[in-house]
């Protein structure tokens, strides 16, 4: 594989070709904020946490690190103020869908406590809608049966009827969701046949 | 049918064809484009055809049915040749007198012609001012052709590039003369199709895709569609072209499956072009091989966008995917493929026949050729329209739309789709060109223009424009998903009279962070009607955090109120208001009562004297302490 060197945060990097700017960061022990990316995973690019800015050519650009490949001579910065206002404006909107989820620790680590923004409920369960679930349910476990429904503000998280007959004794998707939601949607399906399963994020609540 | 062996095996033909067709002989010509046809068309053309039987004329005229001439508001249309005596909204009742008097005795039938304020009625469809304005290089056969006759498009020269093409060209001179002649993507962008040809072209990697892009989502908008379904063979011929250039064997056309019509005609298209072997091997004897397949999408307007379209054909979810690297290099299956619009796409055949230099003389600069736009709204004239690029707002407003109707003043003219910027008046005189109208904070986009009236609330329509977007959008990215939501939500409250200043702030603020931080071009352009319309009508903005709607739209914000000086106590609001609020004694000045008032705006519809109107901001509450 083709070496490629570029530059991040000042510090010269070096990586694979094909590799992407988060992977790259990673393996330099920079760590860039994200909740939709998963190294088993093909890109994803929507959390938008990832976003950092690039210069080639003397031209800055903002781009979502989790897809964008590495290219010799990119100068990276993962923490310009642009950047970072992204970053806590998306925290903002996630709190005001949910006060937990995965983008709490972020919130954390922001210092922000609350979102200048307001919705009038919750949903049932809290979901950033990362889709790491919906993907590797289908990409590594080639189950299919977690998908999105609806479309804009509507979107969702669901069980597919019928193929998550064998979801209850499957469960990993219970690792990649940080929010608890899909702890939360196989537990439903469990409790229509046996009684509710005392899980961790019912604990949590 | 015989599968043409040459160029001069299709140029013999066209002269059969040519030959054919008796051009002293009496052709109707029935427009059944979508517009047409919903207004009964195909029940004119039934009857024209039992009256031509019953006078005894069959056979002795010919029945056209074309594609969509643009005007379709005075649709059904019906044009008579060779005189083109233009007749509109004609309706069974006058198809009798139509062949007895104009077919039978060449006399015209005022009636039903087009009546212009200034000049009087107009014979000639050609003369009508929509048209002469006018210049239809793409879409102008439309209406000489029967939609679903390959010969009609051969007779008109059609495949003539493509014979062109493949005999006397090589590829890269193809692609070299559409580089020349900087032909601009007509679909969203206006990227230069020549570069990205030359792209896909130089990309490693086999096969290689071309894809024809029909989806047309952008509500009242419905150029490509009216091309597709009315001209579908120089869509076809285009992307055979640049198939060729390319050297891609295999091409697609992602027709919305709402679009039935055209869904049809082009199917027809590539069976009737596949039986003449302009598809299919050995293309005229050249070695070349090009199959097309359709492909129907189920329509979101976000299936249109590049990334999404191609995750569909491959049966996967139609959402955007991000690309950083091109799909002129990774597109379908990860091959290198070049998808256009459908206008992109026709225009090449003309660039192929008459060359670059040619093509070079309609438009500005650095927007070449001419551009189809949805002229809608409150203007007289609605259609679609075909103009040189750089002609300004107003010549197409005025000269071609026919102004503004009910004497009412222009307000605002918003580009491009649902994300388009409203332009203000003072820009009036903007060429409408690729850069000029990205440089007001619009653009080019499919090519929508919707016309406002002095009536329309800005607020208003940029909360639609953000409301139509939140819907719209996949919900895959957390910018234009939620960023969306909460910029809807502050708009409401701004109609509302809920917001102060800080929420403008707010709205501003999200506005910049959904462009800059979404993943397709869906959210990156979302905010562009709220950033125009803040930028051309910030004061509109200012009057509702005040309480006042200038327009008296916003619900919220206006009052009903009837003026005691010009009641005449006809008690005919009294009788209509659905909800008991209005009282009076007959012949006695009439009230309101706000509290009962739902503001359905009823009693303001039926009052004939103008005693009831809309009051908004101070002067509600002025009005307010009359009462008491
Ligand atoms: C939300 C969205 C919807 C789109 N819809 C269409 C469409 O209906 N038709 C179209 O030709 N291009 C559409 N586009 C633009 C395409 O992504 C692409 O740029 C275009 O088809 C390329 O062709 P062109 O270069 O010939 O314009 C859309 C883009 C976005 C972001
Ligand atoms: S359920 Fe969990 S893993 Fe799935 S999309 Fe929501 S937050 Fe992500
Ligand atoms: S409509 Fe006007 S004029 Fe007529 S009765 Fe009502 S208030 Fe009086
Ligand atoms: S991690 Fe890159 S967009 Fe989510
Ligand atoms: S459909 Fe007849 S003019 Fe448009």
């Amino acid at each position: 594989m083709e070496n490629i060197s570029l530059k991040i945060n000042g510090k010269n990097v070096q990586a694979k070709k094909g590799m992407t700017i988060i992977q790259a960061a990673q393996q330099a022990g920079i760590t860039i904020p994200n909740l939709c990316h998963d190294d088993r995973l093909e890109p994803y690019g929507a959390c938008r946490f990832c976003m950092v800015e690039i210069e080639k050519n003397g031209r800055k650009k903002l781009v979502a690190s989790c897809c964008y490949p590495v290219e010799n001579g990119l100068a990276v910065n993962t923490k310009t103020e642009k950047v970072e206002n992204i970053r806590k404006m998306l925290i903002e909107l996630l709190l005001a869908v949910s006060p937990s989820g995965s983008h709490i620790e972020l919130a954390k680590e922001y210092g922000i406590k609350e979102s200048r923004f307001k919705l009038e409920s919750s949903p049932e369960a809290p979901c950033d809608l990362c889709g790491l679930c919906v993907r590797y349910c289908t990409d590594i476990k080639k189950k299919n049966a977690v998908c999105f429904v609806g479309r804009g503000v509507d979107r969702t998280v669901a069980l597919v009827p019928g193929a998550s007959d064998g979801c209850s004794s499957c469960r990993e998707c219970f690792d990649v969701c940080d929010a608890g939601k899909m702890v939360y949607l196989v537990d439903m399906l469990q409790e229509i046949s046996c009684p509710p399963l005392k899980s961790k994020f019912y604990q949590n609540l | 049918m015989r599968k043409l062996q040459s160029t001069s095996d299709m140029e013999k033909l066209r002269k059969e064809l040519l030959r054919k067709q008796d051009s002293s002989k009496s052709c109707i010509s029935i427009c059944s484009g979508t517009g047409c046809h919903a207004y009964g068309s195909e029940k004119v053309v039934s009857a024209f055809e039992n009256e031509l039987k019953k006078q005894k004329l069959e056979g002795k005229v010919e029945i056209k049915r074309t594609g969509c001439h643009g005007f379709c508001e005075k649709g059904p249309i019906v044009v008579i040749y060779p005189e083109e005596i233009c007749y509109l909204q004609v309706k069974i009742e006058d198809v009798k007198e139509i062949v007895s008097r104009t077919i039978k005795a060449g006399r015209i039938i005022d009636r039903l012609l087009y009546t212009d304020l200034k000049t009087g009625k107009v014979v000639h469809e050609s003369e009508i001012p929509f048209y002469k304005n006018q210049t239809r290089l793409i879409f102008g056969n439309n209406r000489k052709i029967e939609s679903k006759s390959i010969e009609d498009y051969i007779a008109l020269d059609g495949y003539n590039a493509l014979g062109k093409a493949l005999s006397e060209m090589t590829p890269k001179k193809v692609l070299d003369e559409i580089k020349k002649a900087n032909l601009r993507g007509r679909g969203g962008g206006g990227f230069p199709a020549g570069r990205k040809w030359e792209s896909v072209c130089n990309a490693p990697g086999e096969p290689k895709y071309v894809i024809v892009n029909c989806d047309e989502g952008d509500p009242g908008a419905y150029m490509d569609r009216s091309l597709m379904e009315g001209n579908p063979h120089s869509v076809i011929e285009g992307l055979i072209i640049g198939a060729y250039a390319i050297g891609s064997h295999k091409g697609y056309i992602y027709v919305r499956q709402e679009y039935p019509l055209a869904v049809e005609n082009t199917e027809l298209a590539i069976k009737q072009a596949e039986e003449y072997g302009l598809l299919g091997k050995n293309i005229l004897n050249s070695g070349f091989d090009f199959t097309i397949k359709i492909h129907r999408g189920a329509g979101a307007f976000v299936s249109g966008e590049s990334s999404a379209l191609m995750s569909a054909i491959e049966g996967k979810v139609g959402e955007p995917r991000p690309k950083y690297i091109h799909t002129s290099e990774k597109g379908l299956w990860d091959k290198p493929t070049c998808l256009n619009n459908v206008e992109t796409w026709a225009n090449v055949p003309f660039i192929i026949n008459k060359g670059a230099d040619w093509f070079k003389t309609f438009g500005t600069e650095n927007s070449k050729g001419t551009k189809i736009f949805s002229l809608v709204g409150n203007v007289n004239n609605t259609g679609l329209v075909e103009v040189p690029m750089g002609i300004t707002l107003r010549e197409i407003i005025y000269n071609i739309g026919g102004g503004i109707p009910n004497g009412k003043k222009f307000k605002a003219v918003q580009n491009g789709g649902p994300s388009g910027g409203c332009i203000p008046e003072t820009q009036l005189d903007l060429p409408v060109d690729f850069d000029e109208l990205n440089k007001v904070g619009s653009m080019m986009g499919s090519g929508g223009m919707i016309v406002m009236d002095e009536d329309t609330c800005m607020v208003d329509i940029a909360r639609y424009f953000v409301k139509f977007l939140s819907q719209e959008s996949c919900g895959k990215c957390t910018p234009c998903r939620e960023g969306l939501r909460h910029m809807l939500r502050i708009l409401d409250n701004i109609a509302d009279g809920k917001a102060a200043e800080e929420d403008i702030k707010r709205l501003e603020e999200l506005s910049e962070f959904v462009k800059e931080a979404s993943l397709c071009a869906l959210g990156q352009t979302a905010p562009n009607p709220v950033l125009s319309t803040l930028k051309y009508f910030r004061d509109e903005y200012d009057a509702h955090l005040q309480g006042e709607c200038p327009v008296k739209v916003c619900k919220e914000l206006i009052q009903y109120y009837i003026d005691p000086e010009k009641c005449k106590g006809c008690g005919l609001c009294l009788n209509k208001c659905p909800t008991g609020a209005i009282s009076g004694e007959k012949k006695g000045v009439h009230t309101i009562d706000v509290g009962k008032c739902i503001k359905c705006g009823a009693c303001f519809e039926v009052c004939n004297f103008d005693a009831v109107s809309k009051i908004s901001g101070k002067e509600r509450n002025l009005k307010e302490l009359t009462y008491n």
